[in-house]
């Protein structure tokens, strides 16, 4: 029997994936770290950054937010609060949204609130360019 | 007499365009109302996850005097901040008034105030209370909107500028009933989401959930990983007040412009009423007098 990780990716939009998986790989805190089923218990804090979901011997990759994961012996479920696979993301959109952010954040026009928040947005999108990027272009690794 | 009629003629066809419009505001309010319901529903796995998360924590005794979990310390006295959740346009019935009527409750000397939605911004600038920040509410407003505004009620907290977080919000009962009502969203008095009677249907309950509580390895360590948490705990929390908020804005208005459909249509039918009564009067007359001509000439 080929065990498999029942995985499941949350966000407060929606469910962002739900399937039974062979393995992922994970921007946890403390490092990148694969999942492979029976896994000891375990709670992360996730990183900004690229999740690697191994299905069939195939490997998507989604961009994800900042979050949490929950790791069972035969569930992976993560929570955070931004998730898009890698063929929805719109490449022209996020670097039209990098620039505008890098441009907020030079000029300091709103309030310092603002500032913080744009920078966990530029920190998003930047975490969407690079699996994007990494898969077409192949001056990337 | 006959300028009589075209003046009543008029007035049936300004009340009926004006019919038109609230039909087609309540129609737009009826499938904006779905879609804020949908967006509450959609959110309800995450909440769940949540507060799995939260649940090894839920049984541990922290010291809310000091402590070293500044989101759970409560303090005394101290300054208030309450986040209104307002509308940003108005046509949706008592909902507004009957939230701002609630500002009242608490000391202008003592309060500061956090707007979403434009409406709640102009009562406090006519009141004269002191407002911090504004923002604005968006079609679909995303959870990295609400973090925005929870992380800067956050850093007045954290920052020891007030000691309390309050949202004040109207709260969706159902289509008809909307209650305004306020929560203490920092500090942190309890771990549960909350879920109100929007995301309400038969997923499971809160026991099977716990039934299995597996011993957890958390990294980096707990209180981190506590300190992390519970930030996005209280993002959580707004965003889906703020959902909420917007459900009962849209079933206000839907209600209120069924309401000014209706009355329009009884207006028109009136209107119509009298407009027929009087073409009759003006007939009869004429009858009459043609008749009255013609016995003369007989």
């Amino acid at each position: 029997m080929a065990a498999t990780l029942k995985l499941e990716i949350f966000t407060p939009e929606a469910v962002a994936y739900r399937d039974d998986v062979e393995m992922v790989l994970l921007p946890a805190e403390l490092g990148e770290m694969g999942v492979y089923p029976m896994h000891v218990p375990l709670m992360t804090r996730i990183n900004p950054g690229e999740l690697a979901v191994t299905k069939n011997g195939e490997v998507v990759y989604l961009a994800i937010g900042e979050g949490f994961a929950e790791i069972t012996q035969t569930n992976v479920r993560v929570l955070v609060d931004m998730a898009i696979e890698e063929r929805f993301i719109d490449e022209k959109a996020v670097e039209e949204a990098i620039e505008r952010a890098q441009k907020d954040i030079r000029e300091a026009l709103q309030g310092s609130q603002e500032v913080a928040a744009t920078q966990v947005a530029l920190m998003k999108s930047m975490a969407q360019l690079k699996v994007r990027r990494r898969r077409y272009t192949p001056s990337a690794k | 007499m006959a300028a009589n009629t075209r003046d009543i003629r008029r007035r049936i066809k300004s009340v009926k365009n004006t019919a038109q419009i609230t039909k087609a505001m309540q129609m737009v309010a009826a499938s904006k109302m779905r879609k804020a319901q949908m967006a509450a529903l959609a959110s309800r796995p995450y909440a769940q996850e949540l507060s799995r998360l939260l649940l090894p924590f839920a049984s541990m005794e922290f010291d809310h005097e000091s402590g070293g979990q500044p989101l759970l310390q409560n303090r005394k006295g101290g300054r208030d901040l309450v986040l209104l959740v307002s509308t940003d346009k108005g046509l949706c019935g008592a909902l507004n008034t009957n939230l701002l009527r609630e500002v009242s409750h608490f000391d202008p000397e003592t309060t500061d105030f956090v707007c979403v939605g434009k409406k709640g911004l102009q009562f406090l600038a006519r009141a004269k209370r002191t407002v911090l920040a504004e923002f604005h509410l968006k079609d679909n407003f995303s959870f990295f909107d609400a973090q925005a505004v929870a992380k800067f009620c956050l850093d007045r907290f954290l920052e020891g500028h007030v000691n309390r977080v309050t949202v004040l919000y109207s709260h969706y009962v159902n289509t008809l009933t909307q209650n305004p009502s306020q929560r203490v969203v920092v500090p942190v008095q309890s771990f549960d989401v909350g879920h109100a009677e929007l995301g309400r249907d038969d997923a499971p309950s809160d026991t099977a959930v716990k039934a299995e509580v597996p011993e957890y390895i958390l990294e980096p360590n707990q209180m981190d990983f506590l300190n992390s948490l519970l930030p996005h705990f209280v993002f959580y929390k707004i965003f889906h007040i703020i959902l909420e908020s917007r459900a009962s804005e849209h079933s206000a208005r839907m209600v209120a412009m069924k309401n000014a459909t209706d009355n329009a249509k009884q207006i028109i039918k009136d209107l119509t009423l009298e407009y027929n009564k009087i073409r009759q009067a003006s007939i009869t007359t004429e009858i009459l007098e043609i008749a009255t001509a013609q016995m003369i000439l007989s």
